[in-house]
């Protein structure tokens, strides 16, 4: 009881040394220094006179993450699928997909706007190829490392390749799948405010949190930049805790990741 | 001999690939019912023998006949007890006894009354519903033994089932398995480094040597069939126990 306590404490006690702190730096800096750090209530303020356009951009980002990470949840899937297939194919995309990879995506971002023009689209595309690859990596993973016990009873009742994926492959690598989603799922956000900041447009009244950050920071509204820091980390929150409850809707009944250490 | 063997080995050889032979030339031919006990020092093939039984590996040389066909023809009369439970961990012990023959298209009905009725054998009728994890070692055992009894075999193989449980479960089960084998018929192959355990279960037992892998001499086990825990205190049990050691212990020393 008292730990439990002590858990909830900690991190509150935390929290109030480090906005003392913040105010501190705040009025240490000279006054006319002071826009570098505005303070809490500040960028509190920030929300309140942009919220409108704040709460749009949000909205923005918040579907270009969803159709990346959504898109690579699904391609990436049946991508390895199709790697776990053999280890001749695996061997002949793996290169390939290190490149996908190793491309960074501020140079991809102005191929992206030349082919399918700034806005929603390149987002999402942008979204997609930085999500794609641990979804690809860990479900590719999980596929190739099915218990060899059970591929050998699956033999012994002869089943075919298709009723050995379905049945026993493709659930055993769900828990590698949603290792990978949970990655995912923080680099979504992410990926669709850099891909917003670097191909983004006004799209849907304003666009999304990485063109409104582009443009607080010519009108030099500094509380404003900090506020929509705070809504990515939000946006970011809420896809990593759908995806917890995702993953224990289809895991805890039977995963020992979730095995309760009282029993 | 009016009734043909449901297995037959005549001459039956095994390495894997250029490496050296496993198995020797092994000729046994077994009754429909029989249980046959495998027994010998590690490295004798015994589980390698079982796995051509199964069809899991094809002979080198020699024949081998499952009901009268290829290991490989009779995949559908034989089952396969592992020396792990081998169950889906995300599957429900109903649906894991359920799944092969459901693979297998047996309609539902048939297979809810299979499943209730294997599952009642290993006296875990109530556990249907539970996953694998909420199960002790003992029961996972029983539920993967219920899952091959669910495919009703002629020929049920057992690779050291019980192993990994301690004394007095693997003394239950053992007379489980009796009692479920004195109704269902099958013909049983079992692995196992217990001689008490051979001695109790079986009809015949094989005791095999390494080094190539060889039958080293077949012994009738002259108990009655019913065996209880009292058979377990009878002279002639001890008896046959301490004759079967002795031999192992010989054949042992041989290899070594």
């Amino acid at each position: 009881m008292s730990t439990r306590l002590l858990r909830l404490l900690a991190p509150a006690l935390l929290g109030t040394l480090m906005v003392t702190a913040w105010y501190g730096v705040h009025l240490w800096l000279d006054t006319e220094m002071r826009f570098l750090l505005p303070t809490p209530v500040q960028i509190l303020g920030a929300f309140r006179d942009n919220g409108e356009s704040l709460g749009r951009a949000a909205l923005n980002t918040a579907e270009g993450a969803l159709l990346g990470f959504g898109g690579a949840a699904l391609v990436g899937f049946l991508f390895a699928v199709v790697l776990s297939l053999s280890s001749l194919v695996r061997a002949s995309l793996y290169p390939y997909l290190m490149i996908l990879q190793m491309t960074p995506i501020i140079i991809i971002a102005p191929i992206l706007v030349l082919w399918v023009g700034a806005g929603l689209k390149s987002v999402a595309i942008i979204t997609f190829l930085i999500c794609f690859f641990p979804l690809v990596v860990n479900t590719t993973q999980g596929l190739i490392s099915t218990d060899r016990n059970l591929v050998e009873l699956f033999a012994m009742w002869r089943t075919g390749r298709w009723q050995q994926l379905v049945h026993l492959r493709i659930p055993s690598a769900l828990p590698y799948f949603f290792t990978g989603l949970r990655i995912a799922a923080t680099l979504a956000p992410i990926g669709a405010l850099v891909g917003d900041y670097t191909a983004g447009n006004s799209d849907g009244n304003g666009g999304g949190l990485g063109f409104q950050a582009i443009i607080y920071s010519s009108q030099a509204k500094y509380p404003a930049l900090f506020a929509t820091a705070a809504v990515t980390c939000a946006l970011g929150f809420i896809f990593t805790g759908a995806v917890v409850a995702l993953s224990w809707l289809a895991l805890h009944r039977w995963h020992d990741s979730y095995e309760r250490a009282d029993r | 001999m009016a009734v043909p063997p449901i297995v037959e080995l005549r001459e039956v050889t095994k390495r894997f690939g250029d490496g050296p032979l496993v198995l020797d030339r092994l000729s046994l031919a077994a009754q429909p019912g029989e249980f046959i006990s495998l027994i010998g020092p590690s490295g004798c093939g015994k589980s390698t023998l079982l796995r051509l039984i199964a069809g899991l590996s094809p002979v080198t040389a020699g024949t081998l006949r499952v009901d009268g066909v290829t290991p490989d023809a009779a995949a559908a009369e034989l089952a396969f007890v592992f020396q792990e439970p081998t169950l889906l961990p995300w599957l429900t012990v109903g649906r894991n006894i359920e799944l092969a023959p459901r693979l297998r298209g047996i309609s539902a009905m048939d297979r809810a009354a299979t499943r209730q009725r294997v599952l009642d054998l290993v006296r875990l009728g109530n556990r249907a519903d539970a996953y694998p994890r909420q199960l002790s070692g003992g029961q996972k055992m029983r539920v993967s033994l219920a899952r091959a009894l669910a495919l009703e075999p002629k020929i049920l193989l057992l690779d050291e089932p019980f192993g990994a449980l301690d004394e007095m479960t693997r003394e239950h089960l053992n007379e489980e398995l009796l009692a479920i084998h004195a109704e269902a018929k099958w013909t049983g192959f079992f692995v196992t480094h217990s001689v008490a355990e051979a001695v109790f279960l079986s009809t015949r037992i094989v005791v095999m040597a390494a080094n190539p892998g060889r039958i080293h001499s077949v012994i009738a086990v002259d108990l009655p069939r019913e065996r209880t825990n009292a058979t377990r205190a009878s002279r002639a049990y001890l008896d046959l126990v301490a004759d079967v050691s002795q031999l192992l212990r010989s054949v042992e020393s041989t290899a070594a």
